[in-house]
């Protein structure tokens, strides 16, 4: 077996033990075996909380973070650009924004689909908008500050959309938005987005040569075959849906698709194409494993997903601008 | 191999080019030179299909381009562009299996003959962000290589070498052309095209000026209008081709 398959086998199996881990920890405590026993019987309590509660926690989690890596992974290639991300970009956000208008103004009552219906609506405009500079051509610098621009303009709108919402209790959700959650997810969330984003990833590990052939640059790239145009929208539409689905799940978690891809690229020899599902599995690996330490510093659950992600994430992220200012 | 047929292209602002006629054939390599903005590049992106063509036809193996397909393309002509550039740190081995692309394999025998033939094998093994730009020049010319296409295309490959990587660059092109690859490649520097290449063709604001054997297509006229230089011209003391260097303005 090469060292890469072997790397990227461990990354999926490190990231299903923290999802064991994950199931087996929570404030009712219950006995592995008997949360097995209910898992697998579904019959007493302990098989409502593991079906219930515990699996669908550690499952999103795992789902939310594949598609944020892998959308980083892909974000990045398509950028040349190790700070693209769907973060930095402003992605996240704006699903987070089509999210909140579908919850709180009813849509999501209509029919459950539009929830992620709408963050992927949402994820779309701002990746139409990353498209158009893209397709100009643009440097880091302006990426980046395109990125802070529709983000902020996102995070306004949410606080809007959530002070005009008639649930009262609207405007206090507005953290959970903001920093990500996995707290109270059900079955539903994950019947929804798990498939979601198995699509919009298997979207983007399509795109894997033609992001190889991008490190050439594009007209090289097109010189080799790869229609950029349709590769561009491909990666778009892969982005929206495994962003749009796990933000609807789970709020905006950020970072994971920024620091994921970057830490593993140089066991993937910088391949775009290699780094996908790798950074998939390593974003599987960073949510699962920072929702266990949401749970254990703070069990009343205070403290939101987004925290740990952003406490790791920020700093490096400077590190990186650092870097590639000295670089440049 | 590339037949141009009265061929005219543009971008939105401008026409770049304007009824070209020109040849590129098997086994002869040909230089593209004219002054800046004179249409070379926008010549070589016609041929690859990158710009379509406002009239005119362009033919590849006798088959109009617009009847290619995209991967059919990429395997009969290989393409070097202007300032190549690679943007992950790869390695060198790694940004030459690119140019198997079109071919959806890594034939490590092709990679390996690539490496070889653009004397970089020594290279094969180091990221691309460590070598120095000749190294990196000689890498990206076996990533072309690498393709095995009958049609070369290079877009001043020659620019940022030094004068022995320039005529090792040179000597590399004739190589290929021996094989039996039609290649094209356009160049700023006059004294360079004029003892490398087997063909030249002179554009100017789009157009041909003229073409032929380096002497005949570099005449006095065609410096004084086309460049507004005049030359010396030499002889070279081992095959007796007619050389010119560019002396003074007009």
């Amino acid at each position: 077996m090469p060292p890469k398959t072997a790397t990227t086998i461990a990354l999926g199996l490190l990231a299903l033990g923290c999802a064991a881990l994950s199931f087996f920890l929570g404030p009712a405590h219950i006995a592995p075996a008997s949360l097995c026993h209910g898992l697998f019987s579904g019959q007493g309590i302990d098989a409502v909380i593991a079906r219930e509660i515990r699996l669908p926690r550690a499952a999103l989690a795992l789902v939310v973070g594949a598609a944020l890596g892998a959308s980083g992974a892909a974000l990045q290639g398509l950028f040349r650009n190790p700070l693209a991300s769907p973060d930095v970009t402003g992605v996240t956000s704006c699903a987070g924004l089509g999210a909140v208008v579908a919850l709180y103004f009813g849509f999501a009552a209509l029919t459950p689909a539009l929830l992620p219906g709408f963050a992927i609506l949402g994820a779309l405009a701002s990746a139409a908008a990353l498209f158009v500079l893209s397709r100009k051509g643009v440097g880091v610098m302006a990426l980046v500050l395109a990125g802070v621009a529709i983000s902020s303009l996102a995070t306004a709108l949410t606080a809007l959309a959530l002070s005009f919402a008639a649930n009262p209790y609207a405007m206090s959700e507005m953290v959970l938005w903001m920093m990500g959650s996995l707290k109270d997810r059900t079955l539903s969330d994950l019947a929804y987005a798990a498939p979601l984003v198995i699509v919009g990833v298997a979207l983007l590990l399509s795109c894997g040569r033609g992001l190889d052939a991008l490190t050439l640059g594009e007209e090289a790239a097109q010189s080799l075959g790869v229609d950029v145009g349709g590769l561009r929208a491909r990666v778009v539409l892969g982005v929206a849906m495994a962003t749009g689905a796990a933000t609807a799940a789970a709020g905006a978690v950020s970072f994971v698709g920024l620091v994921v891809p970057h830490l593993l690229r140089p066991f993937y020899g910088h391949s775009p194409a290699r780094l996908i599902l790798p950074s998939a599995m390593g974003g599987a690996l960073l949510v699962t494993a920072a929702d266990i330490v949401v749970r254990t510093v703070d069990p009343s659950e205070q403290l939101r997903l987004g925290v740990v992600t952003a406490m790791i994430g920020a700093p490096f992220f400077f590190w990186l601008i650092l870097r590639l200012r000295r670089e440049a | 191999m590339i037949a141009f047929e009265n061929a005219s292209a543009g971008y939105a602002e401008r026409i770049a080019l304007r009824g070209v006629s020109a040849v590129f054939e098997k086994g002869i390599v040909t230089g593209i030179v004219g002054p800046n903005g004179a249409g070379k590049t926008t010549l070589l992106r016609a041929a690859l299909g990158l710009l379509p063509l406002m009239q005119g036809v362009i033919r590849i193996d006798g088959r109009p381009l617009p009847q290619w397909s995209r991967e059919a393309l990429a395997r009969t002509i290989a393409y070097l562009p202007q300032g190549g550039e690679a943007h992950w740190p790869v390695l060198a081995r790694d940004l030459v299996a690119l140019g198997r692309l079109p071919h959806r394999d890594r034939d490590e025998g092709a990679i390996d003959a690539a490496l070889q033939r653009a004397d970089a094998a020594a290279l094969a093994h180091r990221r691309t962000d460590e070598l120095s730009a000749g190294e990196r020049a000689r890498v990206l010319f076996a990533r072309a290589l690498a393709t095995q296409a009958p049609v070369l295309l290079a877009d001043e490959p020659a620019a940022w070498l030094d004068p022995a990587h320039q005529l090792r660059l040179m000597a590399l092109l004739r190589e290929e052309a021996k094989r039996g690859t039609a290649v094209a490649v356009t160049l700023h520097d006059l004294a360079l095209a004029s003892r490398h290449c087997d063909a030249l063709l002179v554009l100017h604001e789009g157009r041909v000026t003229s073409s032929g054997v380096p002497k005949a297509a570099l005449s006095d006229e065609t410096l004084a209008s086309v460049f507004g230089i005049a030359a010396i011209r030499t002889a070279d003391p081992a095959g007796g081709r007619a050389l010119l260097i560019p002396w003074s303005l007009l």
